[in-house]
């Protein structure tokens, strides 16, 4: 069993941005940046445009790398293991690893971020990697010249489908509602995309194939008229909950799932344990949101921190 | 670091290799391959001769991928005698690898 002032949980922006803080005010945090997704979101995107201070755009890993240093150069210390349990019990927060390793912790920030959300399709699973995907970055390159869709009208659905097309024949997004969500400049792009083929006001209700996928049955959300659409992939990108099964239970969570924190500060309902980045923001969800969140909890958490020491001191001089 | 092994060798390494293969089918512009690579070789290392780990470039060697209909990675195929006897896709932890390798490595 380790003693920890500060143990940050999750390693995105708002992760890694609480780590350069927290490091940088002296409390020499322990990051725990998960097995395989340390780095978070970001690890599995590729051009970020509207990252301050990078007029040409940043490779996503490329960026969370440059954030992990700037962490560990200040003194933060970064474990490549996940969260198995976590205990809140004020001041001495109880923390164990997929790996075994045990720590308590004086004060926690939560930075656990969103998972995928996926269709709740037959066969989605099965043919998970036989054609149904949830990283374009990863797989888009096993569908050249090939029909595939991509079901989305976020952000991420339309930067996905925008790039796939460097690979595929064809690329449709379908949307349940008329109008795409994105943002007007990722929509202009995808707009002018002459491999795009809109499919709005419909849903995907069954995916087909037996070892592979072989075909989509679209459903018109309009007035209900199905029809067939022949594609070997399929990438979802339909948005993502709030990851907080670690704690749910433990911590007061809104009606939609996210973490409930206190104002404009990073404070959740247990003391000494601090929300930050996706995980309590159900609106904003940026890498740059994030990233101000991760500053927002290190603060609070330094504050707490120092609060508490000068408690200690108070009532041991008496 | 594990073997490599391309579409020229993949037969003689994998397929006609005389207990079972784990291959790992990766990418350099893979994120979580680059996650996973280091746990399969930790498990390649703690298991060494029960278990042949080798690495397959799948931009460099598009035959195999192809021929196993591999369309997401990471993707971690065990072979035994020259058929596909098991399939995991998508990174995990280790805990979880070692778990679902359990029959090749227990």
């Amino acid at each position: 069993m380790t003693d920890k002032q500060l143990v940050i949980i999750g390693s995105g922006p708002a992760g890694y941005t609480a780590a350069i803080y927290a490091a940088r005010a002296g409390l020499v945090p322990l990051v725990i940046a998960g097995s395989v997704t340390a780095g978070g979101d970001l690890m599995t995107t590729t051009e970020v445009e509207n990252f301050p201070g990078f007029p040409e755009g940043v490779q996503g890993p490329e960026l969370m790398e440059s954030m992990r240093a700037q962490a560990e150069r200040f003194g933060a210390e970064v474990l490549y293991d996940d969260v198995e349990t976590l205990h809140i019990e004020p001041r001495r927060h109880r923390i164990t690893t997929a790996l075994g390793a045990e720590y308590t912790a004086t004060a926690v920030i939560l930075a656990t971020g969103s998972a995928y959300r996926e269709l709740g399709l037959a066969e989605e699973k099965n043919l998970s990697g036989r054609g149904v995907s949830w990283c374009a970055t990863c797989d888009g390159f096993f569908f050249k010249d090939q029909e595939i869709a991509v079901v989305g009208g976020g952000d991420s659905a339309v930067e996905e489908a925008t790039f796939l097309t460097r690979f595929a024949k064809k690329v449709s997004l379908i949307h349940r509602r008329g109008e795409l969500r994105a943002s007007k400049a990722m929509r202009q792009r995808a707009e002018a995309d002459p491999k795009l083929e809109f499919v709005l006001d419909s849903e995907v209700t069954a995916i087909h194939g037996a070892d592979k996928l072989e075909g989509l049955t679209i459903a018109s959300t309009a007035d209900g008229q199905t029809r067939e659409l022949p594609v070997t992939g399929l990438f979802v990108a339909i948005g993502s909950d709030p990851r907080t099964a670690l704690f749910a239970g433990q911590l007061d969570l809104r009606p939609d799932g996210y973490l409930v924190v206190e104002g404009r500060s990073s404070r959740t309902s247990a003391e000494g344990v601090f929300g930050a980045g996706d995980v309590i923001d159900p609106v904003y969800r940026q890498a740059i949101t994030a990233a101000g969140s991760g500053c927002v909890a290190a603060t609070d958490a330094e504050h707490y921190l120092s609060e508490l020491s000068d408690s200690e001191l108070n009532t041991k001089e008496k | 670091m594990s073997q490599e092994v391309t579409d020229a060798d993949f037969k003689q390494q994998v397929l006609e290799a005389d207990g079972p293969v784990l291959v790992d089918f990766w990418a350099p512009w893979c994120g979580p391959c680059r996650m996973v690579s280091p746990i399969v070789d930790e498990i390649a290392q703690e298991h060494a001769g029960k278990l042949k780990v080798v690495k397959l470039n799948t931009d460099d060697n598009m035959q195999t991928a192809a021929q196993y209909g591999i369309t997401s990675i990471p993707a971690l195929y065990v072979f035994d005698k020259g058929e596909v006897a098991k399939t995991i896709i998508g990174a995990r932890p280790k805990p979880a690898l070692e778990k679902e390798l359990a029959d090749y490595i227990g």
